[in-house]
């Protein structure tokens, strides 16, 4: 019996039938303790989904009062006020004035306030008292409030707000007892709960809410008597303009190298185990298709998946415990100005950094980007930033093309063409994302204006528990996405196989040969042969396969990626190794991304605009480079 | 509401006309003072509506009468800055804080 079966037998047991479960729904102002309150509430009974036609998340979970009863949490994104200004504050709005299509309004609201910071969260519960929905006040972080020698009289406040008050630390799961006792009591007032009658508030409504605050406040509340100096003293060194940037880069130069080095030993670890669970399967089961399945697909694809996850479990470990610490906000601060140049929200530099080692990870973390629109730019350009897969593609063609001689005597060609490349990503980025701004979502730039939350040491459970969701969403959403993509590459690459007695390789004769041929005219301005085009097929899984990709075609196998060189450096001119080259920097080759961002915007939408985009810029920049150098002479 | 009334409403004392507000856009790291009006009259150049970003403010807490202070400035045009609003922290671009019209403390 699960346990809620049992609760329900319990209930039923002790006579009179189990009462009807109780929705509440937890609101509050971001950094409010809300996740870590939603945490102690439901445990691991939690589901993350998204809300039809949003890209907003849906965390539901659910726990069973003690008297059996069931009640369902809805964690609704952090906001400040009911006027909602972004897509996630629409959700909290319409979801509290029960207004959102498909579901049901939640008999409780549950406001979590930080007892340090209550006067911005005064507001929104005067707004929420206003609604007349059942509510409750929980006020968290009482045991921070009562370090700082903060009294707050939760008498009066709950009389003035006219909700119960009860006292939490979510993190510590105290006053959670309280605070379920209270769910229930109030939910036998959601019957009589008035209609939806709310409006928006002008400016004037505001600042009468404001002084009503005020007042409250001011009734309810003394000072701190030993207030919170901490936050202060290590701000003036982590926003200190010089200090500030060193501790910053330290920062940022830990991730990337923790991301980029640390995980790379995982990945490896991942890929040989999938490899010789390949071989293994291989070697067991007869020639044929479904080996060819089994291995090449099925295996192959999964492996592909899992092997994204090293990196997504260490920079979701970074980012959340940035977050928590509350030194985001401040790194957000410190770069405002230079992402804000290109048009990209300070918070955009994580996303940013993190696709430099892998842009699904980077497109992952672009959740911590409030704003809609700015986080779909960096969702669009994070792409063009070189991510480690290029990497392979890069080292086989320079080695096989460029002389290894010095510049000006102390710098290698190679590593310069590798700089080179590095630097065209990230300058496309910026230069996209600035044009993504001014072209396409003129006007409303969003004004950059942020609470900088006092400073506290993360909670190791609470860490622990996030990164884990995040990596369980990442392997059930969009590994589930990446999986198809894969079997379809395989697909494609195998069917119709080579005729009996064919010669070549038997990918000519497939659907990749098929589109590799006829996309070929296409590219011939690009300099790119039939073999070059057929090879960006099965290249679409990712981008190093690219490497093997043409092994396959040149009908040169083995692992030693030199005498793929030497024979890609006698049949390809250098300007059509320079243009494949230039290719790479652009082009979308790599589904998982695109599925990724499908997952990510819940719509095959923006993956179609990113294609066609990446596309268009890597066939430009192919051909200015391939007709540049032919008229060089490299032709 | 007009400005007159407003600034009567955050119960400063002297003779009106003798007092000067300076934008919280303009002030430099240690600027400090009382709010004595928040409007954006002018819409910031490729930003929000003004009406927008005056609720946006006061929802933030840039309220009249609210203690303020410039506690860190970015280092490139000294820009956004981070100000302490009574008891919290907030930051923001200089060129949203224009409408933020502050009666500085008299040492300055
Ligand atoms: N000391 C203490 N810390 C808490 C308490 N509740 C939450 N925290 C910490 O406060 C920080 C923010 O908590 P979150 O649960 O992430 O806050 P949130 O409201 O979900 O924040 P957003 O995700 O930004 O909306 C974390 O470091 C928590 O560990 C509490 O009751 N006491």
């Amino acid at each position: 019996m699960t346990p809620p079966d049992l609760a329900t037998a319990v209930a039923a047991a002790a006579g009179g039938a189990p009462a009807a479960p109780i929705r509440a729904a937890l609101v509050g102002n971001p950094n409010s303790g809300k996740t870590a309150m939603f945490n102690a509430l439901t445990g691991s009974r939690q589901k993350v989904a998204n809300y039809a036609g949003v890209t907003v998340e849906r965390k539901e979970g659910h726990l069973i009062a003690p008297d059996g009863r069931r009640i369902s949490i809805l964690d609704l994104p952090g906001t400040y006020s009911l006027r909602a200004r972004s897509p996630d504050e629409v959700v909290t709005r319409d979801a509290v004035l029960g207004r959102l299509a498909g579901e049901t309004p939640p008999d409780v609201v549950v406001l979590i306030a930080d007892a340090t910071n209550l006067r911005l969260v005064m507001r929104l519960a005067l707004e929420l008292r206003d609604v007349g929905r059942p509510a409750v006040l929980a006020l968290n972080m009482i045991d921070i409030a009562t370090r700082q020698g903060l009294e707050i009289d939760a008498t009066r406040l709950a009389i003035e707000l006219s909700m119960p008050v009860v006292t939490t630390v979510a993190t510590r799961k105290r006053g959670i007892d309280e605070l379920v006792i209270q769910i229930e009591a109030q939910a036998a007032n959601s019957a009589t709960a008035p209609a939806d009658t709310w409006t928006e508030p002008s400016a004037a409504a505001l600042r009468a809410l404001h002084r009503e605050a005020e007042r409250i406040l001011k009734a309810c509340v003394l000072p701190p008597r030993r207030p919170d100096t901490f936050t202060g003293k290590l701000d003036s060194v982590l926003l200190h303009p010089v200090a500030g940037i060193g501790v910053l880069l330290v920062v940022l130069f830990l991730m990337f190298q923790a991301v980029f080095a640390w995980a790379a030993p995982l990945m490896d670890l991942s890929n040989a185990g999938f490899e010789a669970l390949g071989a293994v399967m291989g070697n067991l089961m007869p020639d044929g298709l479904l080996k060819s399945l089994i291995t090449d697909g099925i295996i192959a694809g999964v492996g592909s998946v899992v092997v994204f996850l090293p990196q997504i479990v260490i920079l979701f470990l970074f980012i959340i415990l940035l977050e928590d610490f509350g030194y985001m906000a401040r790194a957000a601060f410190l770069l405002d100005k230079i992402m804000g140049g290109a048009g990209l929200h300070g918070r955009a530099f994580i996303p940013l950094l993190s696709s430099f080692a892998c842009a699904i990870p980077g497109i992952m973390a672009t959740r911590v980007i409030d704003n809609k629109r700015d986080r779909l730019t960096t969702i669009l350009v994070a792409p063009l930033m070189t991510c480690s897969a290029r990497i392979p593609v890069y080292t086989l063609i320079i080695s096989a093309f460029i002389p290894r001689q010095q510049v000006w005597g102390v710098l290698s060609l190679q590593g310069l063409i590798f700089f080179g490349l590095y630097a065209a990503g990230l300058i496309s980025a910026l230069v996209v994302a600035w044009l993504v701004r001014k072209v396409f979502w003129r006007g409303a730039a969003e004004p950059f204006l942020m609470e900088l939350p006092a400073y506290k040491i993360p909670d190791p459970m609470n860490v622990a528990r996030n990164v884990l969701q995040r990596a369980q969403i990442f392997l059930q959403r969009a590994g589930t996405i990446i999986l198809s993509m894969m079997i379809l590459i395989w697909f494609l690459c195998t069917f119709p196989g080579a005729p009996a007695g064919a010669v070549g390789p038997a990918i000519d004769y497939s659907f990749a040969g098929m589109i590799g041929h006829a996309i070929q005219p296409v590219l011939a301005p690009i300099g790119f042969n039939w073999q070059m085009s057929v090879a960006l097929i099965p290249g679409m899984a990712a981008r190093e396969v690219a490497v093997g990709a043409l092994g396959t075609v040149y009908a040169v196998a083995g692992a030693d990626t030199s005498v793929l060189g030497a024979s890609l450096a006698h049949q390809w001119s250098l300007a059509s190794a320079l243009a494949f080259l230039a290719w790479y920097v652009f082009a979308p080759q790599c589904a998982s991304t695109l599925g990724v961002v499908k997952r990510e915007t819940n719509s095959w939408r923006w993956p179609i605009i990113m294609f066609c985009y990446m596309t268009g810029l890597a066939y430009v920049a192919s051909l200015i480079v391939y007709q540049t150098a032919v008229a060089m002479g490299a032709g | 509401m007009d400005p007159v009334r407003r600034i009567a409403d955050t119960d400063l004392d002297g003779p009106l006309e003798t007092i000067t507000l300076v934008s919280l856009a303009d002030g430099r790291r240690g600027f400090s003072g009382y709010i004595a009006s928040v409007d954006a009259h002018a819409p910031v150049p490729g930003g929000l509506a003004a009406h927008e970003l005056e609720r946006r403010l006061l929802e933030m807490g840039f309220v009249e009468g609210a203690r303020i202070e410039i506690l860190h400035e970015g280092f490139i045009g000294r820009d956004p800055i981070c100000v302490k609003l009574d008891d919290m922290r907030v930051a923001l671009r200089r060129r949203d804080a224009r409408g933020v019209m502050v009666r500085p403390d008299a040492a300055q």
